[in-house]
């Protein structure tokens, strides 16, 4: 057994100062006849050295250290205590909801305007992760390409408001449907299509939107994006400082007060909040409804559901429409809080930090999906001080949350049905 | 009211079914039976659309029913199970059996999410049906358990309610008895002759254990390698001399 630790343990550490070669930027170069090592100072060989040995003795003592850790979770008092009763909880629930909303009311009128900002970005996230939630975590359908419809959303609105001077209000919902157009045209295709297939034919579609949008200069502008998006009107009134449609009237001046950028930031974010609400909302009921079961039924065994009467193709094209349609709506909130979108704010990395806040808030946890996009939006953000090492810190945070809690942060509960008792 | 006629399935250079013909009148228990690999199961796909058969008909109440995609078959009030048990692991044992009930629910998404009287009525019956046979199949107090974490002859049972919510007029069922103990084949026994007399669905079964399928069968049609070898009462085919040499070599 030991012998056995520390030969894994000797090839671990082998591999450490391997890995470490490309990464820290070492080179080799050959100075007449002997080679030098070049690209690293003293400072950084020793640190890898050190790596190495730490990696070494960590696989050594491999089984010791995780029996260690396997104790640990006692120190958590929660852990061994009975689940809450179905009522307690939903009503814990309930009350957790309202405080998260009254909160979140109150947050613009206390917080920095840099915060309500930010604030705005993560109610976008938890937008996008709820819809993707049921792509992925109910239907089980794995699209890598999700940040397409999120595009389709923000560039709809853009090229209407460019093109007709269309505004937020009516860009919202033709968004959300154009978006959720899309979703249901690329669903056709792709609904033969399994795991690892789906996820690279949506990974494929996810780029080719991006390439579009990039390339077809004379309509989206390419590379170059669309600016001069309007943001939105409260029943008409502007939150500019000047009035930019003849005959609207500012926010300002129909209240007397003075002029202030933060209103138009707020009201924003007042709308971001509505409109995650209402996602989450609906989203929920859906989960109840027979389209909600049916996507769960299929995730889980997909020739029992058809067995039974469903239809693979409603079910799936059902899932992909209506995650496409909250993204689009996100979109739109999106291209109205930036002002101006190009296609570089839709890259891949935006789908795979949406997939990761759906698995790290658990598959299918609506409560998780939304903690998990607060985290991961505001992280990074936090960590700004460690700057370049933040993404770092970032992916050890995932590493470390997926080997200790693979189910996510709160996972999914199966909601208990009372039936009646039959004499 | 479901008739066979030369069943033929070819999967590339196999011929695992070859002219089978069978039927099955309404009101009526018939099984299938034969050695493993006889190719049973693949009648029984072809006949709930899984397989699309190379040849022959099928015909359902006089319809040609061959080629239907199985969720139309299903839909029809052809519904099966299966040998080894397909159920909602991760679903709780009412749900299972409410996303049977789906095509008797409004689809309607808008009357679903406004939550309409008509949509909660249905609402109402479909979770009623699902108590009655939960109650009838003696998993009432199990109804909020996940599905997958029955036991195997619970999750058998629960498999049967969930086909039975659907109110099929032909219920097909792949090796019931397989992996059940005496005593619970005995309830499944009682359970199977139960549905045929008390809410009249015809019953095709496949299964290995011989005295259930003598004890409950109307008819029984033995398949042999793909081809037909007997049909008749049980009577008849227990004193078939091929059915003997089939099952037991010859001397």
């Amino acid at each position: 057994m030991a012998t056995h630790n520390i030969k894994h343990a000797l090839f671990s550490a082998i591999i450490t100062l391997i890995i470490s070669f490309p990464i820290m930027g070492l080179d080799l170069e050959s100075a007449g006849t002997s080679i030098k090592l070049t690209g690293a100072s003293t400072f950084t060989l020793v640190s890898i050295v050190l790596a190495a040995i730490v990696v070494f003795l960590f696989q050594t003592f491999r089984d010791n250290i995780m029996t260690a850790l396997g104790q640990m979770p006692k120190l958590n008092r929660f852990a061994d205590r009975a689940p809450m009763p179905q009522e307690k909880r939903l009503k814990l629930e309930n009350i957790f909801l309202m405080v998260l909303v009254v909160g979140a009311l109150l947050w613009p009128f206390i917080a920095s305007r840099g915060s309500v900002d930010l604030a705005t970005l993560v109610l976008i996230y938890v937008m996008l992760a709820l819809g993707l939630n049921v792509v992925v975590g109910l239907a089980g359908l794995l699209d890598l390409g999700y940040v397409a419809f999120y595009a389709v959303g923000a560039y709809t609105f853009a090229l209407l408001s460019q093109y007709f001077g269309v505004s937020f209000w009516v860009a919202l919902p033709t968004g959300a449907l154009f978006a959720a157009l899309f979703g249901f045209l690329l669903g056709f295709p792709v609904l033969r299509l399994r795991g690892d297939y789906l996820a690279i034919v949506t990974l494929g579609f996810g780029e080719i939107i991006r390439i579009l949008l990039n390339n077809w200069t004379s309509l989206t502008g390419g590379p170059n994006g669309i600016g001069g998006i309007p943001d939105p009107t409260l029943f008409g009134m502007e939150f500019g400082r000047r009035v930019k449609d003849e005959g609207n009237i500012s926010f300002h001046d129909f209240f007397g007060i003075a002029y202030d950028s933060t209103h138009k930031i707020i009201f924003l974010y007042l709308i971001a909040l509505v409109l995650a609400l209402i996602t989450f909302l609906i989203i929920r009921r859906l989960m109840k409804m027979p389209v909600g079961r049916s996507w769960e039924a299929l995730r889980e065994d997909e020739i029992a559901a058809r067995s039974l009467g469903l239809s693979r193709t409603g079910v799936k094209l059902s899932a992909f429409t209506i995650g496409a349609f909250f993204a689009g709506f996100a979109g739109t909130v999106f291209a109205s809080k930036q002002g101006f979108i190009s296609p570089e704010s839709f890259v891949f990395l935006e789908s795979a930090i949406i997939l990761a806040i759906v698995v790290l808030g658990g598959m299918g946890s609506q409560f998780g999906v939304i903690l998990a996009a607060i985290a991961v939006t505001i992280l990074p953000e936090l960590a700004r001080e460690f700057s370049e090492y933040r993404m770092l810190i970032f992916g050890a945070a995932m590493v470390l949350m997926m080997v200790w809690r693979p189910q996510g942060l709160l996972p999914m509960r199966r909601i208990h049905i009372t039936l009646n008792k039959q004499e | 009211m479901l008739e066979v006629r030369n069943l033929s399935m070819r999967f590339g250079g196999l011929l695992a079914v070859d002219q089978v013909s069978l039927d099955v009148q309404e009101h009526e228990i018939v099984s299938i039976i034969g050695p493993n690999g006889a190719g049973k199961t693949t009648v029984f796909n072809c006949m709930s659309g899984f397989y699309s058969p190379t040849g022959g008909q099928i015909l359902f109440e006089g319809k040609e029913i061959q080629g239907t995609p199985d969720y139309k078959i299903s839909r029809m009030g052809m519904v099966r199970t299966f040998q080894h048990v397909r159920l909602f692991g991760k679903m709780s044992v009412v749900e299972n059996l409410l996303v049977a009930q789906h095509r008797h629910l409004n689809t309607n998404l808008l009357s679903g999410l406004i939550k309409t009287p008509d949509y909660r009525e249905r609402e109402r019956k479909s979770l009623d049906r699902a108590a009655y046979w939960l109650n009838r199949v003696g998993l009432l107090d199990l109804a909020n358990r996940d599905a997958g974490n029955l036991a195997y002859g619970q999750q058998r049972r629960l498999e049967i309610a969930r086909c039975m919510v659907t109110e099929p007029k032909l219920l097909m069922l792949d090796e019931p008895a397989a992996g059940l103990n005496p005593a619970e084949t005995r309830e499944l026994n009682e359970l199977i002759i139960s549905l045929k007399e008390d809410y009249r669905v015809s019953v095709v079964l496949i299964e290995h254990d011989m005295s259930l399928v003598m004890e409950i069968s109307d008819r029984i049609n033995v398949i042999n390698q793909g081809r037909p070898l007997a049909s008749g009462t049980p009577e008849e085919i227990r004193r078939n001399d091929d059915v003997i040499k089939a099952y037991l070599g010859e001397a």
